[in-house]
């Protein structure tokens, strides 16, 4: 970082030594780089702005005027209860197995092979989220409807596997399923990077002890990337709170609010709804659904900024 | 990213030592012994109870496995060995597991989407016609839409990735290092909301425009590119802006000449591989651009069509032949990935060829 400064100093001095002519393209050219950084920032706070401008009608509105006739907190409330509900299950079921893919790729499997094992699971982020809409409705959930069967005959005791179980497949657990499936390369890739970070010294002194090769990932990886994984985790359910097509697709939406996650009837997302109503809606409607986009950015914004701040702060304590 | 090299040598050393020491080993077979043994077991369990599928073998062989591998190395090499052993099974098991998913999406894709590929679907729109016609007008849109979003991102966000490693200090650099972290975790939906409500303002409601649709892909997209161009931009060693400084190089000149140039191979790359995690979106270019039969190539008048909104309202208003509808979004959704592959492909392959060797 320092020999950074005092070349950017040494750039400032010379270009100040010499006429201004330099100095005149110095100035447009640093100025435009500010300019687009500002620009970022302009439109991440114009998001907000547009979203509340648009949002607020449907926020100052009377519950008659509403879609449903019901108050914005009521129309919201359960849709919220489905985004948190739908993302916590995914989350549940895509941080272990995404700490154990990591760990494969940077201490189990062989040198030579991890790169591409990491740029196969890198692939399942670039596929499109209509594709996994598509591959869960025809093929995970008919897929899964004999294992929602068994769950509801066996643990039906538990609220989660009440039932009765879907025989479609168009259940929350299924959405919860594909959820898992793109989000697990975000959370491995951040405890990939952590993992692979492992201080040498930790790693060879635990095997000089003794340690067997489990052992020491308990003893000197975990330990080391345990908040890395805690934010991975956090960035996953910020995906998965705002992902929209898969659950619109999956979902059979009946705005009911249930734990429930292997029924037919299940409450939908934010997302989801807007993706549904939005194309038909107009007028006031319309301003309702901007208002519900606002509370899912509000959550996104808070779950993420909470993730960065736990990155930002490992990175500086290092 | 580059994963650690593990130095196997010293593992394995490590593992045959403690080993010694306690007593026997296992032979080098013995885990893929005892998987095999397991699926076998749970295979012929599952045939005497009539109930076998593959699926359900796998998902019983690891365990079976687990639990075998266990108690012979405990057996022979004490606990500890035992332990390492299974947890080691499970965690590949895992990431077996997590293979599935692509595995399976791929194969389906390709052999669903197969049927519904046809001449006409390259190259006539679905104008006038009643539960047939082609994707055209949806693929000249993708690419209409995608490429004007490009066209908005990649200037600032690779002069943002300048700003950020060039210039940036203090309290803007570092609050803007935080809020594009934050910016990557926008939902794509609320992107659209957001493209939406802008040109509301502007052009009154109900409007759906296919500029709109790249704004919003815009907003998505920039945060990507900003974090990509940084990444190469900083790679660029400290030497060459100080040998172009001793030279008397303007700074700027300094950064138009020699550091853009040295990392261009991976600026494009980065900005491939943005172009390829949006091009898949459907969300925000279900509330902007509207739906469309005809083909349309002005962003800037009327609705347009893209693959991915295409592919869902082929699933999910499927007219009276529905197969064929079907046939027709798994077409489409097969189209989408082909040219995310090709993308992902390409972008690897021209780092790989052009990269500037630093040292």
């Amino acid at each position: 970082m320092a020999s950074v400064d005092t070349t950017t100093n040494a750039g400032q001095l010379l270009a100040a030594a010499s006429g201004g002519r330099r100095r005149r393209g110095d100035r447009i050219f640093s100025n435009a780089a500010t300019a687009a950084g500002v620009t970022i920032l302009a439109l991440l706070a114009g998001v907000a702005v547009f979203l509340v401008v648009e949002g607020l009608p449907a926020v100052t509105a009377s519950a008659s005027e509403l879609p449903g006739g019901k108050s914005l907190v009521d129309y919201v409330a359960p849709l919220a209860f489905g985004t948190v509900l739908a993302a916590a299950f995914a989350a549940l079921v895509a941080v272990p197995l995404a700490v154990a893919v990591a760990l494969f790729i940077t201490h189990i499997a062989p040198p030579r092979i991890a790169l591409t094992l990491g740029y196969l699971v890198d692939l399942l982020a670039a596929i499109p989220s209509i594709v996994y809409g598509l591959w869960g409705i025809f093929v995970l959930g008919p897929a899964t409807v004999p294992v929602m069967k068994w769950l509801e005959e066996n643990l039906g005791f538990i609220p989660f596997f009440k039932g009765p179980a879907s025989t479609t497949g168009r259940a929350m657990f299924v959405a919860g399923l594909v959820l898992a499936v793109m989000i697990l390369p975000i959370v491995s890739a951040v405890a990939r990077e952590v993992f692979s970070q492992t201080p040498r010294k930790l790693q060879e002194g635990a095997q000089a002890l003794g340690a067997t090769r489990w052992e020491m990932i308990r003893m000197t990886v975990l330990p080391f990337g345990k908040s890395s994984i805690i934010s991975g985790a956090m960035l996953g359910l910020g995906r998965a709170l705002g992902e929209t097509m898969a659950v619109t697709i999956i979902l059979s939406v009946s705005g009911v609010v249930t734990f429930n996650l292997i029924s037919q009837s299940n409450p939908s997302t934010i997302a989801a709804n807007i993706a549904l109503d939005f194309p038909e809606s107009s007028g006031l409607a319309i301003n309702t659904l901007i208002a519900t986009g606002l509370v899912l950015f509000a959550i996104t914004l808070v779950t993420n900024m909470a993730a960065r701040a736990v990155i930002a702060r490992q990175n500086t304590a290092e | 990213m580059t994963p650690p090299v593990q130095e196997q040598a010293t593992v394995e050393g490590g593992a045959l030592a403690s080993a010694k020491i306690a007593g026997g080993v296992l032979p080098g077979w013995a885990t893929y012994a005892v998987v095999i043994a397991g699926a076998a077991l749970a295979a012929a369990v599952l045939l005497a109870t009539g109930a076998f599928t593959v699926a359900l073998m796998l998902l019983f062989a690891v365990p079976v496995a687990a639990v075998g591998l266990y108690c012979w190395s405990r057996a022979v090499e004490g606990p500890r060995r035992a332990k390492d052993r299974v947890l080691t099974l499970l965690i590949a098991s895992a990431f077996a597991l997590a293979m599935l998913p692509l595995i399976s999406l791929l194969y389906e894709v390709a052999k669903r989407g197969i049927p519904g590929l046809s001449l006409e679907f390259f190259t006539s729109d679905a104008r006038g016609v009643i539960n047939g016609g082609g994707a055209a007008h949806a693929i000249v849109g993708t690419l209409v839409i995608t490429g004007v979003a490009a066209l908005i991102s990649v200037p600032i966000g690779i002069m943002a990735a300048i700003y950020l490693t060039e210039y940036g200090t203090g309290k803007l650099r570092r609050a803007l290092t935080f809020f594009v972290d934050v910016m990557t975790g926008i939902p794509s939906i609320v992107a659209g909301l957001f493209a939406y409500a802008l040109f509301e303002i502007f052009f009154g409601p109900g409007i759906r425009l296919g500029v709109m649709g790249s704004a919003a892909l815009a907003v998505l997209m920039i945060p990507i590119v900003i974090r990509s161009a940084e990444e190469v931009l900083k790679i660029v060693p400290n030497h060459l802006r100080e040998a172009a400084y001793a030279l008397g190089t303007p700074k700027w000149k300094t950064i138009t000449k020699v550091v853009l140039p040295t990392a261009f191979a991976g600026l494009v790359t980065g900005v491939m591989l943005a172009t390829a995690r949006i091009i898949g979106e459907t969300a925000p270019l279900l509330v902007t651009t509207g739906v469309i039969d005809s083909l349309n190539s002005d962003p800037f008048n009327g609705r347009m069509q893209n693959l991915a909104v295409y592919a869902y309202n082929e699933y999910r208003s499927p007219g009276v032949m529905k197969q064929a509808s079907y046939d027709r979004a798994w077409a489409a959704a097969l189209t989408l990935i082909a040219i995310v592959m090709i993308l992902n492909v390409v972008a690897r392959l021209i780092y790989r060829r052009y990269k500037t060797e630093i040292r």
